[in-house]
């Protein structure tokens, strides 16, 4: 078969028809034997040609790149596109089989570019470059967009380890009886003296309590944990009114478990409101601990209270229906055992 | 022809076979028996420890100090393996270097707190409603609602526009996972594990807040990572709580679980104290504390919790 020597104009067609017998040969061998790029579908009804010069990815007898000695590709690397043209004057030299030509990253100049240099080829060429050139624009362009905002980092969650850390979790909410510890904390800041003047606690009740627990304390051990150094309690005192940063060391054994017996008859401990109360009382909301069920009575007028603090009156319809209800008072009875109030919890 | 009589050896009595106390009755088969047996074990059990109890009684009445002391159950926290870094309240090092750290201001009330809230990813009503009352916890803090802006920048807008807290909550659907909380402008970054989150409608007897300034309780942060993390939700919050108020929002580290709970207290007569609980509630687990602002790639880690290595002892905390 006679090769004439190819030259860029319409007789090109004529040299590919020429040629066409080799090409057959070689389509013939990979249609009815094996190729190596081929690959089927489970289903069968495509055949995918694995070859990274393939135009389309199937394996046909028009995108196949073995079996047509003219050929072209658009192909990417490292967001560049290049176009490849093979020709069958090359064919003798796989070397230098694929001519690359370098496409504009602008998308407009890159089809003309196409079209330029595939000015001779049938035009199905042309059209499946052009085509596989905007495929390919279009993943650079979401892949630019991901790395600018960043992907959701998807972690594999190890089941045994949740589990492990959601029981240690349950057993340290045990340990800690956060109630009781809550409770301590706050009896020392009172009697450290960081309230100040706003509860007015009469100072023998105080005392008489204050005694009653040195008398206790002088039979336990005090813990190491214990760390109730003079120097933090003259830091303290400096800071009055500072509470935050205050870190207490609070040892286990030192604990008071509050049991039920400790407690005195629940009815006695807040006093049945005598007179005094303003009708803003009964409108608080229900989250307000001084009214007893039904009767918005105030501690007002009596010793040992605390004064009132500013309620801030919602007016959401929510609120407002929660207060006409009737306050639902929880704050009697929250004796303080513990583990009482955190229903729900593990 | 005399009888003899071979005495016979002398009869040994006949000893009992010891009777090893039973505890397991699944070898008899009749089932009210076997109830029968296990009931009156398990009386005979109680029985014995009461009895046990009112002898340690007697006993240490009647010998007063010299009776054996009380045994006190070992704890995991009793049992806690000794940490280098624990924290002496009058170690001055430690005091020094506090007073120089990039919390100091905060406490020297140089700097008001200024909190900007946030979410990652898609949110839904839970996860609102929650931020909603972590920021009705926190005084001076606003919730932002980003959509896909890249923490990085969040951080640089929040910085020019003067906030100095950053809390990102990360989560998956309704589910909270993560919480990042972030010291702005150089401050630590400490990223923590959120787990048993409930928001009001989940908590029974949950009260309504006010909008005083709350106190806050930081208990058990002993270790020089404690007192870090531990400033550090303290510089969130301002420094001149309004005791009117009554509330308290507490920050409970047992064996590196943070609880956080807010409650509002009343003292009651008996030298009491009643308490409401209020608003969220959710537990904290530390994971990493790192030095800057939120740089995973190359920022400077103070402490990264690591599996492998330190979840193997159960009696090892680090905070």
């Amino acid at each position: 078969m006679a090769i004439r020597h190819f030259c860029m104009d319409e007789r090109a067609n004529l040299l590919w028809v020429h040629c066409r017998p080799i090409c057959t040969v070689i389509w013939g061998i990979i249609r009815n034997t094996f190729c190596s790029f081929k690959m089927n579908t489970r289903v069968r009804t495509e055949q995918f040609c694995r070859n990274e010069y393939n135009l389309t990815g199937l394996c046909s007898r028009k995108y196949c790149p073995l079996g047509n000695s003219r050929y072209a590709t658009i192909r990417e690397f490292n967001g560049v596109c290049y176009l490849y043209m093979k020709t069958i004057e090359r064919a003798a030299f796989p070397n230098k089989l694929w001519e690359r030509v370098k496409l504009s990253k602008n998308f407009e100049k890159a089809l003309k570019q196409i079209d330029d240099n595939l000015i001779f080829w049938p035009s199905f060429y042309k059209y499946k470059c052009k085509q596989r050139l905007t495929k390919i624009t279009q993943y650079l362009i979401r892949m630019r967009k991901i790395m600018m905002y960043g992907r959701r980092k998807i972690v594999p969650v190890s089941r045994k380890i949740e589990k492990r850390e959601k029981n240690r979790e349950a057993k340290a909410w045990k340990a800690a009886k956060l109630d009781n510890a809550i409770e301590k904390e706050l009896l020392e800041r009172l009697k450290k003296g960081t309230y100040g003047d706003v509860y007015n606690i009469p100072a023998v009740a105080f005392d008489n309590v204050l005694k009653a627990e040195e008398t206790d304390d002088e039979d336990e051990d005090r813990a190491q944990l214990e760390y109730e150094g003079a120097e933090e309690q003259e830091e303290e005192e400096e800071e009055e009114e500072e509470v935050e940063g205050e870190i207490e060391y609070i040892a286990d054994e030192d604990f008071q478990e509050s049991d039920a017996s400790d407690v005195e008859d629940m009815d006695r401990v807040l006093p049945q409101g005598k007179g005094g109360h303003d009708a803003s009382d009964d409108d608080e909301s229900s989250g307000e601990e001084e009214t007893k069920t039904g009767k918005g009575k105030s501690v007002k007028g009596r010793p040992g209270n605390l004064r009132e603090p500013e309620w801030r009156l919602s007016t959401r319809r929510r609120d407002r229906h929660r207060r006409n209800r009737g306050s639902q008072n929880h704050f009697d009875e929250t004796v303080i055992a513990a583990g009482d109030d955190e229903n729900g919890d593990p | 022809m005399e009888e003899k009589f071979i005495e016979a050896p002398p009869q040994e009595e006949p000893t009992e076979p010891p009777i090893f106390p039973q505890n397991t009755f699944s070898h008899i088969r009749n089932k009210t028996r076997r109830r029968e047996l296990y009931r009156q074990f398990k009386l005979d059990v109680a029985k014995s420890k009461k009895l046990e109890k009112l002898r340690k009684k007697k006993e240490k009445e009647e010998l007063g100090d010299k009776a054996p002391p009380k045994q006190v159950p070992k704890t995991i926290e009793s049992m806690r393996v000794f940490e280098e870094t624990m924290v002496d309240p009058g170690d001055r090092e430690v005091q020094h270097d506090e007073d120089h750290d990039e919390m100091a201001p905060y406490f020297k009330r140089e700097v008001a707190p200024k909190v900007l809230i946030t979410h990652s990813n898609r949110t839904v009503w839970r996860i609102r409603k929650f931020l909603r009352e972590l920021r009705s916890t926190i005084p001076s803090s606003k919730v932002f609602r980003r959509k896909n802006i890249r923490l990085k920048r969040v951080i640089q807008q929040a910085i020019s526009k003067d906030y100095t807290h950053v809390i990102v909550l990360h989560h998956d659907k309704t589910v909270p996972n993560g919480l990042i909380i972030s010291q702005l402008p150089n401050g630590p970054t400490a990223h923590f594990r959120i787990s048993n989150v409930r928001i009001r409608k989940e908590i029974k007897r949950c009260g309504l807040h006010t909008y005083h300034k709350p106190e806050v309780v930081l208990n058990n942060f002993g270790t020089r990572l404690g007192h870090r993390v531990g400033r550090l939700f303290a510089t969130m919050f301002e420094q001149d709580p309004e005791f009117v108020g009554r509330q308290v929002v507490t920050f409970h580290n047992q064996r590196d679980y943070i609880f956080f709970r807010r409650h509002r207290y009343v003292f009651k007569k008996n030298m009491r104290v009643a308490l409401q609980e209020l608003g969220p509630r959710f537990t904290l687990k530390l994971r990493s504390l790192q030095k800057g602002t939120f740089d995973t790639k190359y920022g400077e880690y103070e402490f990264v919790h690591k599996r492998r290595e330190m979840d193997n002892n159960r009696r090892k905390f680090f905070l």
